[in-house]
């Protein structure tokens, strides 16, 4: 600070407390010594870095989507796949993917949901049960090639299924069945303690009080994690690998046991194939497959966002 | 309204519930410390007390609603008509259905307001003339004429007050012998304060009610015995003219006249 | 009323406690059916591992340093699986681990409600994406541009896969590393800026020392993520298992390896076969340590917290 302009200057001429007044800015004033640019630099840096996320995302979806957009019409969503690109479909594709969920689904949510209520809503906090729960925490996190594996050894060849939509989808539920237990979960302790307090003051037992009211309080929520979980078994490649779905399949199954194929499949098939236009049919399922999995999500925060005002306090 | 005060020497009629030697721990924490209570049919009783002196958790034993509470342990017997509650072939399901409960705050569930009572009526098994027990509950609540139109709507719709009265209705329309109150009115406005404690005027006939409650003028108005409880002891039991008036203890002094507390 | 009628009331009603029991039993079986999967999932691999562990000895299995169970003669040192995941593994960490610290800073401490609103649905939405599309991008649309960037380049190369990798699970470790900077009391921030701190050192200095354990956590849990990562791998990284810390070259992870051996036409029964198992079961211990840290890290974050 220059003597002229400090707090200590002499300025005759003005009163005393202007002088103050002119005395106090100054030291508040911002310091020169390159703290603020380092301020700005860091908190530039951390934005450009995380928008980074939204940049190449978009880099992502241009590329599929000019490779993949010129091959996509409706014979290509309706024809079966083939020797000849021009020709080649993914009707069997989708169906299967159909099938898959659909089975899935079934088996998943009676399972999720039940396991879900019995550790919140049942369970006492006994060794047993903290080990379940320290489980579903583990397998959350095992591999989803692994349950291709354990798929492959339990239901393809020790249970005599074979390479059907069934075992598939029994493969497919082991994976997904965690995640839909914590989301489940999620939803369930959301709900206040009040209500299940009125409901037992009235002399409801346990289930009667969980049956009509924590779940159909708990119930958004549970739809949407079991939704998110699905979206996520649409997109899943790996275990159905494993357990040898990848086979030329022209057809669509007609029961569970039937050979099927899924969309993530035909496009590991096209995008590993040595030919070109092979290339530009695995960009066009990508798209499809990108379109059924954002319908899917929207759905989800479609119901997040409708049943939000039904929430209690 | 008997307005006839209970003189002192008179012992509380005939005891609905009797607290014997009750002692409730949370973990190592004394709660209730070897209280003893005799709770007089048709009539209310209330118990005062400084927050955190274990008020709410003696209420909750008289119907097992402490049941669902982690390392909650319990010494000592209640006797309901001389059957122990806590016995080991006692239902505690079958004793909330005789001795009801409503809360502090309101908690109607999130459904119509015909569906919170008739929930209570449908798990109980009766079937029979559901809608004249709605009605006759809500008449008992003295919320018939406000929601008679509008029977189908929303319960959270309500106001605080209306919704802790669908409560108490959604209790009485089980027609329990005994109503435990848990400071019902600490979430409400002095409007519906006061026609909640006018509600309890009509209700003291037929109902033995137990209220908790922080509020000492609201324990003096309403109540025809009252506890005081003091750090998990209870320091003095007896009919409220007398506790307010001409209190034995000290330390029941104290408290009334706003010493401490 | 007499006593003994008394109690009778309170009797529990037989029919409605045999159905709760029912309900309470059917329920315990669901939760039971993750622990089945758990035993199912040991048993298979450590059963038909033993298999190959009967021709192969877990030495040789470990310490060797050729793959090759195809070819003649046949070879089962796992190192260059291990060696191919290892690269992998490292380089997606060094794409994702920073990225995603700073995106967590960002997400938790710079960015406004409703830039938060914006940013975390993208992030979710590139985690929702499926590996197998980000295989594609990775064969398809990396690896051209690092043959442009760098001549050598392979066809397949780990690289490639490591970049799409990383992408992959920066939204995680952004996500988690949120969670732990929003758990840190505000109190903290609030002192430090009484003492006339700026942000940055705030952030620096406070907030992620006091946040380190659930960043490490997350990037623990990355880690295994990565490890076990199969289709972007399958797709772009090759397979050609080596001996290799040139991630321009084409390699082979365990994941891929069990890709390629159920691709094939490989006879069960055979040792060849077998291999499938013991890959799997190398890459479940590793996963499932990884996890165990990393839940065990968290656990202990949050009850410094809570």
């Amino acid at each position: 600070m220059s003597p002229p302009n400090g707090p200590h200057a002499n300025a005759p001429d003005r009163p005393s407390s202007q002088r103050r007044r002119d005395a106090l800015p100054r030291l508040l004033r911002r310091r020169g010594d390159g703290q603020l640019w380092r301020e700005r630099l860091f908190h530039l840096f951390c934005a450009a870095v995380a928008w980074s996320g939204l940049v190449i995302l978009v880099v992502l979806l241009f590329h599929v989507t000019r490779v993949g957009w010129p091959v996509l019409s409706w014979k290509f969503l309706t024809s079966p796949p083939s020797r000849f690109p021009h020709r080649a479909g993914i009707y069997p594709a989708l169906m299967g993917t159909l099938w898959l969920i659909g089975l899935t689904t079934l088996f998943t949510v009676p399972v999720g949901v039940g396991a879900a209520i019995y550790l919140e809503e049942f369970a006492t906090p006994s060794r047993w049960n903290r080990f379940i729960e320290l489980n579903i925490a583990n397998l959350a996190g095992v591999p989803s090639i692994i349950y291709g594996v354990l798929g492959l050894g339990v239901f393809v060849r020790w249970m005599h299924l074979g390479r059907s939509v069934l075992a598939g989808a029994l493969t497919m539920s082991l994976l997904i069945l965690p995640v839909v237990i914590i989301a489940a979960r999620e939803a369930i302790r959301a709900v206040p303690d009040s209500i299940r307090q009125g409901a037992f003051a009235l002399g409801a037992t346990r289930w009667q009080a969980v049956r009509d009211h924590v779940l159909p309080s708990a119930l958004p929520g549970i739809l949407t994690g079991i939704i998110l979980s699905i979206a996520r078994a649409i997109g899943e490649t790996a275990p159905l690998i494993t357990i040898g779905a990848l086979t030329y399949v022209v057809f669509v199954p007609e029961s569970p046991l039937d050979r099927f194929t899924v969309l993530p499949i035909q496009i590991y098939n096209w995008a590993s194939d040595s030919r070109r236009p092979f290339h530009d049919l695995a960009g066009a399922a990508i798209v499809v497959l990108l379109a059924v999995l954002l319908t899917v999500n929207a759905v989800a925060v479609w119901i997040r966002h409708r049943f939000e005002k039904y929430r209690m306090r | 309204m008997n307005q006839s005060p209970p003189v002192e020497k008179d012992a509380p009629a005939v005891p609905v519930l009797q607290v014997q030697e009750l002692t409730i721990r949370y973990g190592d924490k004394v709660a209730v410390d070897r209280v003893s209570l005799d709770i007089p049919e048709t009539k209310i009783t209330a118990i005062i007390g400084p927050s955190g002196c274990g008020k709410s958790t003696l209420l909750r034993a008289l119907n097992r609603m402490n049941d669902y509470i982690e390392g909650l342990t319990m010494q000592g017997r209640v006797l309901y008509r001389g059957v122990d509650l806590y016995a080991k072939d006692v239902d505690p399901v079958q004793v909330r259905r005789r001795i009801g409960m409503v809360f502090q705050k309101p908690n109607p569930f999130p459904k119509s307001i015909y569906k919170n009572i008739a929930w209570g009526l449908a798990i109980n098994g009766i079937r029979d003339g559901v809608p004249q027990r709605v009605e006759r509950a809500l008449q008992q609540a003295a919320l018939w004429d406000e929601v008679k139109d509008r029977l189908h709507d929303s319960a959270l719709a309500l106001s605080g007050g209306q919704q802790q009265r669908l409560c108490i209705a959604r209790a009485l329309a089980l027609e329990p012998e005994v109503l435990l109150m848990d400071e019902p009115c600490s979430a409400l406005d002095p409007i519906s304060t006061a026609r909640i404690e006018d509600l309890l005027f009509q209700l003291r006939d037929t109902y033995t009610i137990v209220i908790v409650t922080h509020n000492m003028q609201q324990a003096a108005r309403v109540s025809d015995y009252t506890a005081f409880l003091d750090g998990g002891h209870l320091v003095e039991f007896g009919p409220t003219e007398q506790v307010f008036t001409r209190p034995k203890e000290k330390r029941t002094e104290d408290y009334v006249t706003g010493r401490f507390g | 009323m007499r006593s003994s009628q008394q109690q009778a009331l309170f009797r529990p009603r037989r029919s409605q406690q045999w159905r709760e029991g029912a309900i309470r039993a059917l329920l315990a079986l669901c939760a039971a059916v993750s622990v089945v999967t758990t035993v199912a999932i040991v048993v298979v691999l450590l059963w038909e591992s033993a298999l190959f562990f009967r021709e192969v000895s877990p030495w040789e299995f470990l310490t060797g340093t050729r793959w090759a169970p195809k070819f003649q003669p046949q070879s089962f040192g796992v190192l260059p699986l291990v060696c191919g995941t290892l690269l992998v593994v490292v380089g997606s960490a060094l794409v994702a681990l920073p990225a995603g610290l700073i995106t967590g800073i960002y997400l938790s401490e710079y960015a406004r409600p409703r830039t938060r609103a914006v940013l975390k649905p993208i992030l979710e939405i590139l985690a929702g994406i499926p590996t197998v599309v980000y295989g594609y991008f990775a064969l398809y649309f990396i690896t051209p541009g690092l043959m442009a960037v760098f001549p050598g380049t392979e066809r397949f190369n780990a690289a490639s896969a490591a970049i799409a990798v990383g992408v992959m699970i920066l939204p995680m470790v952004a996500s988690i590393c949120d969670d732990a900077f929003q758990a840190v009391p505000d109190s903290l921030r609030q002192g430090a800026y009484a003492l006339g701190a700026r942000r940055r050192q705030v952030v620096l200095r406070v907030v992620l020392p006091a946040a380190l354990s659930g960043v490490i956590a997350s990037y623990v849990l990355a880690l295994s993520r990565a490890v076990g990562e199969t289709m972007i791998v399958t797709l772009a990284a090759g397979a050609n298992p080596q001996l290799t810390l040139n991630p321009l070259e084409a390699i082979q992870t365990m994941t891929a390896y069990i890709v390629q051996v159920s691709l094939g036409d490989t006879p069960a029964g055979t040792v060849e076969y077998h291999t499938l198992y013991a890959v799997g079961l190398l890459l479940f211990l590793i996963t499932f340590s990884l996890n165990v840290v990393a839940q065990r890290i968290l656990r202990r974050f949050r009850e410094e917290y809570e």
